[in-house]
């Protein structure tokens, strides 16, 4: 028997879209609506593929054994507490609840605690910190914004629903849907399109090599006279977001800061004293600079091709100073395009735990927030850490080689529903839930609004959450230390069998109190 | 027609990747999404090399077999394009800034046409690289 479950949150990107319509059979997702191509690859085929792993494994001769979750549990925490310096990585495809119980396992082991943001938007955080944001929820963006900037980012492949959801594609209550103006443009290209063939065909002449250039676009669409939303690309590449703009910058490699600084340059009326910057002519710019002083609502939204090149966290220092600058002629906003579910999640649960949000170092006994030091990737190339545990994350697919080298080194238990490439490589494996599909939990989207995630099947038998298996670790790790005479530390969450974690019987024979009534005075 | 090419390194995502990660790591999806390197049509005719031919493309870091496959969006001459993935991974930096990013983008890369290489499966990545899978 098949039933249909309306509003599930997809657990992939930082949009974290709440309309799918999910069908269950035999307790499997068999269908969906709604989705993106790479919600329906984990929501219909990925979560129940032969990846999955569903008992715990120890590295032993080299070779992964499936053991008992005891066994793994107490191998894990042996490895742990013996290490003097354990590294704690991942935590960006979990929920909050299960960040928590992190936060505490850190603090208990003196060990660091490092999120996905480190090699993501960790130096967005950084350059917040340091000059402020000017942000919105998406649902504000969604009904009032009429410029769009993306740059360094193609939420077409990131995040596939970013677009129609909230900025050029969606029907807000102030500003429409862009989708029929770039139906009608994509009809003139394919027009366009098949005649340059024909006369190809005709002439039988090849097309020439076409130069290296980095800026390709036609000369600006007088982008203030176009009616309805705007949607501006600046990347270094054509990308198929580029593909569906109103404008595409072609900046060179490395050269975001520099545009920056002359689009703060033109919107504060100063002068340039050069023909282009980062291979974009200034005319050019100037048009950028007056479309977004003459947008009533604009917003810009970076990713990690800012984060990842040179200047780092002073590229996006760069770009809010320009969103502070444009904040004195109009509405301005600029949003990280945030990359896993609940990658916003890991900052603001450890920022309120700890007063941090990434980077964090217990060894100490107090948190301390050093990035570059306590970060993930330079403390793994120094090489000071012993031991390592990877939650909900793929280091190995995800940092370079050489530090993965590093990691190696030493023991690394990881926690990840299916064998991604770092289970592929750990030495205690453990298998864990889908949350999002097999629990729910809480997550914070890309604008830092939490939403409670849904369940839609069970999991299979034996499998616990992500919380549930950190609260055994952690409490495997306090009853080591206090054999050995140590200190332990306090708290309040309790590890309990799933099976007997079924909500209690309401009992009906409980009498529900009277209702004092008031007497009647004679 | 040139030996080797130098060209500037971007990682990044395709929604082919996304697809691919989300099926499973060992999936062929994964591996046919992640183990390629996107060229700008003017490199490829420079370099001998047609859609689906094997190149070997080495940074400071280290070296990496992956198909060659033409970039369709633009043009991007002097730059070549990674997914994201332990294939990418194998090349790029460890250089931090202090700031905990390593080098993902914007790095000098040599390319050159590897015929009748093979290009290694996730399994056999890993084990070149960690001495370790889970085999």
């Amino acid at each position: 028997m098949s039933k249909t479950i309306n509003n599930v949150v997809c657990p992939i990107c930082g949009c974290l879209c709440d309309d799918l319509e999910v069908t269950i059979e035999n307790n499997e997702i068999v269908k969906m609506k709604n989705g993106c191509a790479v919600c329906e690859a984990k929501m219909v085929h990925g979560y129940k593929s032969e990846e999955r792993i569903l008992k715990p494994m120890i590295r032993k001769d080299g070779k992964l054994v499936s053991v008992s979750i005891d066994e793994a549990v107490k191998k894990a925490a042996q490895i742990l507490t013996d290490a003097k310096y354990p590294l704690l990585f991942g935590w960006s495809s979990t929920v909050g609840e299960a960040q928590r119980i992190g936060v505490e396992l850190a603090e208990e082991l003196g060990a660091t605690l490092d999120n996905c943001c480190s090699v993501c938007h960790g130096p967005s955080v950084m350059a917040t910190q340091e000059i402020g944001i000017p942000a919105a929820t998406l649902g504000q963006i969604r009904h009032r914004a009429d410029l769009i900037v993306y740059w360094a980012c193609n939420p077409w492949a990131s995040h596939p629903r970013h677009v129609e959801r909230y900025t050029a594609f969606t029907d807000g209550r102030f500003e429409g849907s862009e989708w029929k103006n770039y139906l009608q443009k994509l009809k003139a290209d394919s027009g366009r399109k098949k005649i340059e063939m024909a006369s190809k065909r005709i002439a039988r002449v090849e097309p020439p090599i076409k130069p290296q250039v980095c800026f390709t676009g036609p000369p600006p669409p007088m982008l203030e006279h176009k009616p309805g939303r705007k949607m501006i690309v600046v990347d270094v590449r054509k990308t198929m977001t580029a593909e569906v703009a109103d404008y595409f910058l072609q900046i060179e490699p490395n050269r975001d800061y520099d545009v920056i600084e002359a689009l703060r340059c033109l919107v504060t009326d100063q002068e340039l004293d050069v023909d282009k910057v980062g291979g974009i002519p200034v005319d050019t710019l100037r048009d950028v600079a007056d479309a977004m002083m003459n947008c009533e609502f604009g917003v810009i939204y970076f990713g990690l091709g800012m984060t990842q090149s040179l200047g780092r966290f002073r590229n996006i220092e760069i770009a809010i100073a320009l969103a502070r600058d444009l904040n004195r002629k109009t509405k301005f906003i600029i949003s990280p395009m945030r990359g896993h579910f609940n990658v916003t999640g890991a900052n603001t649960v450890f920022a309120w735990q700890t007063g941090y949000p990434f980077a964090l170092d217990f060894s100490q006994g107090y948190p301390q927030f050093n990035p570059g030091e306590n970060t993930a990737v330079d403390l793994l190339k120094r090489g000071d850490n012993d031991a390592t545990l990877i939650i909900s994350a793929d280091p190995a697919a995800h940092f370079p080689s050489v530090i993965m080298q590093n990691m190696l080194k030493h023991p690394l238990i990881t926690i990840n529903p299916d064998m991604n490439a770092i289970s592929r490589l750990g030495d205690v494996v453990f298998p864990t839930q889908w949350c999002g599909i097999e629990y729910s939990g809480t997550a914070y989207r890309m604008d830092a609004v939490p939403i409670t995630l849904k369940k839609v099947v069970e999991a299979p038998p034996g499998i616990l959450t992500d919380e549930e298996l950190l609260i055994r670790i952690l409490e495997e790790v306090r009853a080591i230390k206090i054999k050995r005479g140590e200190p332990v530390g306090q708290t309040e969450a309790k590890f309990t069998h799933p099976n007997t974690t079924k909500t209690p019987p309401v009992n009906t024979a409980q009498k529900k109190p009277k209702r004092a009534t008031k007497k009647k005075v004679a | 027609m040139e030996q080797k090419l130098r060209a500037t390194l971007i990682t990044g995502r395709t929604i082919e990747q996304g697809v691919g990660k989300e099926r499973g790591k060992g999936s062929e999806e994964y591996y046919v999404s992640c183990a390629v390197c996107f060229f700008d049509k003017s490199d490829m005719i420079k370099l001998g090399i047609k859609n689906g031919s094997t190149v070997r493309v080495t940074s400071k870091y280290g070296s990496v077999i992956v198909k060659a496959q033409k970039y369709r969006w633009g043009v991007m001459s002097g730059m070549v394009f990674m997914p994201c993935g332990s294939w990418a991974n194998v090349i790029c930096g460890d250089e931090t800034y202090s700031m905990g990013m390593p080098l993902f983008k914007g790095f000098p890369v040599e390319v050159e046409a590897a015929p009748h290489q093979p290009v290694l499966t996730l399994e056999e990545l890993l084990m070149q690289q960690f001495g370790r899978n889970s085999e």
